[in-house]
Order: structure tokens, then sequence, then C-alpha cells
């Protein structure tokens, strides 16, 4: 591909001047620092926490269901470190606290042909995942961001959490983890978007390698 | 009652086109105070749906590179793709497109993308777009005209001041409702839109469009809800940062 005339690169002059942080973003991404872009396809719902539910359905021994206070009566755990959008944004070193996944399958316990998983949030928005990504303490159910609840324009008062995962993945408003044999499109995965979706892969659209 | 000109399919296909990363040559570039419009050939270009956005990638003499999603301003038809970019402050493409790009440039471009954020021309529909988010409107309208199904697109337009509105003019003359904030237009005292200034232009549509800022977008749904509009109805495109 074409070098553009006259382009340099002006954030990784900053960057380079913080070890480490050139490393940690993967490729086509830029550092936004302290900002938190917020992108949302769907009207932002208003989530009543007394009638939110999160449930774990399909392929499972025993389906799920915790309201806020179950949930919250849960293990606690937490993330720290780093997100990255498909539209080219990653933001360093941010704290999500909630419950990890793994409890949540745990008490489901996923039938052996549980391959992917749909989420799906209160909005109708759906996304797609091998279930394996959201095993193995890589994937959260989360309600605070840097010690305060999470806000409503970044998926408050609750959403899902896969850091690893470009995060489109990461549904905002969930209400349940439907646990399939096979993989289906969620949301932007129809709408021409990566069924996977790893940044360090650069897998941004359907067709990416 | 004249009957309605052939429009393109009831639905985008299940899986719109994404087309692979290509090359761009700047055919024609004109700036603004803070706005760049940029008109683009762009080789074995797949076309777009009025609403779609292409990604743009810069690349340094060192194969450093830099990319960022800029919504399509043309009508599908247009031989080349229009972008309206605005310089943001420190922006590294942006920047970039703004003072230093010109005509004869080759850039990398990816798309069209996204297959929501898109309007066909089947279903009446109320567009609210506030500054850079009325790009998309523009490409919706001009498709709208040419197919002569204007009548189904009722465009809301929102900026600080005329001159700060992209496509100000056009918007007026397409029949568009703008409003400026900071600055009176004509009789209207400056301010965002009213619940009442839009309720007639609410009326029948089956769909909705908000593309703006995030505090612009989350201001137009409020607006859209308050007359009436159904919020599972409102498709939504917005930028920027709640800067935590």
């Amino acid at each position: 591909m074409p070098v553009t005339r006259g382009f340099t690169g002006r954030r990784r002059a900053t960057d380079s001047t913080t070890p480490g942080r050139a490393d940690r973003l993967p490729p086509g991404q830029y550092d936004t620092g302290s900002e938190f872009p917020s992108l949302t396809a769907e009207a932002t719902p208003l989530v009543d926490v007394d009638s939110w539910s999160l449930s774990i359905d399909g392929l499972v021994e025993t389906p799920q269901r915790w309201s806020w206070r179950e949930i919250h009566a849960l293990p606690g755990d937490s993330y720290h470190g780093d997100i990255h959008c498909v539209t080219t944004w990653s933001k360093f070193d941010t704290t999500f606290a909630g419950v990890s996944v793994d409890t949540l399958l745990d008490a489901a316990g996923p039938l052996p042909e549980a391959a992917y998983v749909m989420a799906h949030a209160t909005t109708g928005y759906t996304t797609n995942l091998p279930i394996e990504d959201l095993r193995g303490g890589r994937a959260w159910v989360v309600w605070e961001y840097d010690g305060k609840p999470l806000a409503v324009e970044h998926g408050g008062p609750v959403r899902l959490l896969v850091p690893h995962l470009y995060f489109w993945k990461s549904a905002k408003w969930i209400t349940r983890l439907e646990l399939m044999a096979r993989d289906r499109p969620g949301f932007w995965e129809q709408n021409g978007y990566h069924d996977r979706g790893d940044p360090w892969l650069e897998q941004r659209y359907q067709g990416d390698p | 009652m004249t009957t309605p000109p052939a429009i393109p399919p009831a639905t985008p296909p299940a899986t719109p086109p994404v087309g692979a990363w290509t090359t761009a040559t700047i055919a024609e570039i004109e700036r603004e105070d803070r706005l760049v419009r940029l008109r683009l050939d762009v080789e074995d270009r797949i076309d777009h749906l009025p609403g779609q956005h292409y990604v743009v990638r810069l690349r340094a003499p060192d194969d450093y590179t830099a990319q960022r999603s800029y919504s399509v301003a043309s009508d599908p038809a247009d031989p080349l793709l229009e972008l309206m970019v605005e310089a943001l402050p420190d922006g590294e493409v942006s920047g970039h497109l703004h003072d230093e790009a010109r005509v004869g440039d080759v850039l990398e471009v990816r798309g069209p993308i996204g297959g929501w954020f898109t309007w066909t021309g089947e279903e009446p529909a109320i567009a609210v777009g506030g500054g850079t988010g009325v790009v998309p409107l523009v490409a919706m309208l001009r498709y709208a005209a040419r197919l002569g199904v204007a009548d189904r697109l009722r465009v809301v337009a929102v900026g600080k001041t005329l001159v700060d509105l992209p496509y100000a003019e056009e918007l007026l003359a397409g029949g568009a409702f703008v409003a400026t904030t900071r600055e009176n237009l004509g009789s209207r005292v400056a301010a965002p839109p009213y619940p009442e200034e839009l309720r007639d232009l609410a009326e029948g549509v089956e769909r909705a469009y908000v593309c703006g800022s995030v505090g612009f977008a989350s201001y137009a749904q409020r607006l859209l809800g308050e007359i009436g509009v159904r919020a599972d109805t409102v498709r939504v495109e917005q930028f920027g940062s709640t800067g935590t």
C-alpha cells in the first residue's frame, strides 16, 4: 500500500515516550487517553434494576436467572486492563467490577455441545461469541467502572465485558446469555462485522482472516 | 397521487457488502474553517447505501498507520465518493486531511461499512443530525432527491451557527428543518429544536435516525421520544466521548 504523502504520524511521537504503551496497542488502534468514547446503535434504554434480570439458558444443565440483588450476592470479581473498540480507539488501564462469567456458567453447567454464546441486551441487541472466549477468567458481567456505577451511555447499569475482543462483543445492557451448538451472527455480525473480533488479529469485518 | 418510482429491494442484503482495502485518489478538495470536503476517486468501488461509512488509513514512510471512520455524504450514483471531515483538535487523521492533503494524493480506504444506519427509501423516516452528524443525512437526502422520494425523508439539522453546520445551504434548499443554537436564524431565536417544531415532521414516520455527538444523540433521542417516535424505530450513530 502507498505511503501517504506528507504523513508522519503524530500520536506515536507522544506514545513512544511512555514505555510499553506502544506494545499494548493492537494494529490500527490509537490511544484515546482519558477519553471514553461511546458508540451505540439503538436508542439508549433506561434499564430498571428492580425488573432487570440476567438469564443463562439454551444448552445448559440448569437454566439460571439472577435478579439485580442476587447477582450482587455472588462472589465479586474485577478487571483491570485495556479495552479496544473496532472504531480504532483503545483505552488503557480501565477498571471494571462485577462478576466473572465463569461463576455464572458454572452455576448453569454448559452441556458438552455448547460451543457458542449469543449475548442478548434489553434493547434486542445481540452479539455472538465462542464459549471459550467467555471462560478462563476473560469475561465479566460488570456494573462498576472506575469504582462508580456504570453510566448508561457505557452500558449501565450492567454490561458484558470481554476485553480481549473488540468492544462491540461486550454487549451493553446485557440480560441473557444463550448457549448454542452452532454459531449464529449477532447484530453487528449480520451488519458486516467479524464473528470473533480479535483486535490483535485485526478481525474487524466479515472476511478478515 | 402519482405512482411512487421504483426503488431498490425492500431490505439491504442480509450481509451488506464490506469492501476490501483499496486506494482512492483525491479528485477535489475544499477547505473551510474547520471542515474539509474530500471527493475521492475510489479504485474498484463497491456501491454504498445512504448512511454507510468508510475507513480512511494514512501510512507513514516507516509503515506506521492511523485510520478513522467517516460517513459518506455522496449519493451512491455519484461517480466520486464524498466525505466531509471535521478537523478535531490534535486529530491525527482529520488534521492531516484538513491541513496537508491535496488533489492527486492517494489514500488507503475501506468501505462501505455498516449495514444498520442505512436508509434506502422504503419507510417514511425522520433523520436528526447535529454538526457533522448531518453528513450521512446528506447522502440520504441526495439519494431521495434522485429517486423522487424526498417526501419520505424529513431531515432535522442542528448546528451552533449556519457557518458551522456542514452543508447548511444544501440542507435548507432540500427542505430540511434547520435549527441553530448560538445564533438566531431568521425569526427563530437561537435554541435547540423544540418538540412542537418537530411534531408535524414526525407524523407517520416508521423509522428514525439520530447522528451526532454523544450529548447530541442523547438529546435527540429524548426529543423524538417526547413527540411519540417509538424507541425501537430509532437507529443511532454517535461519535465522540464522555470524557471520563
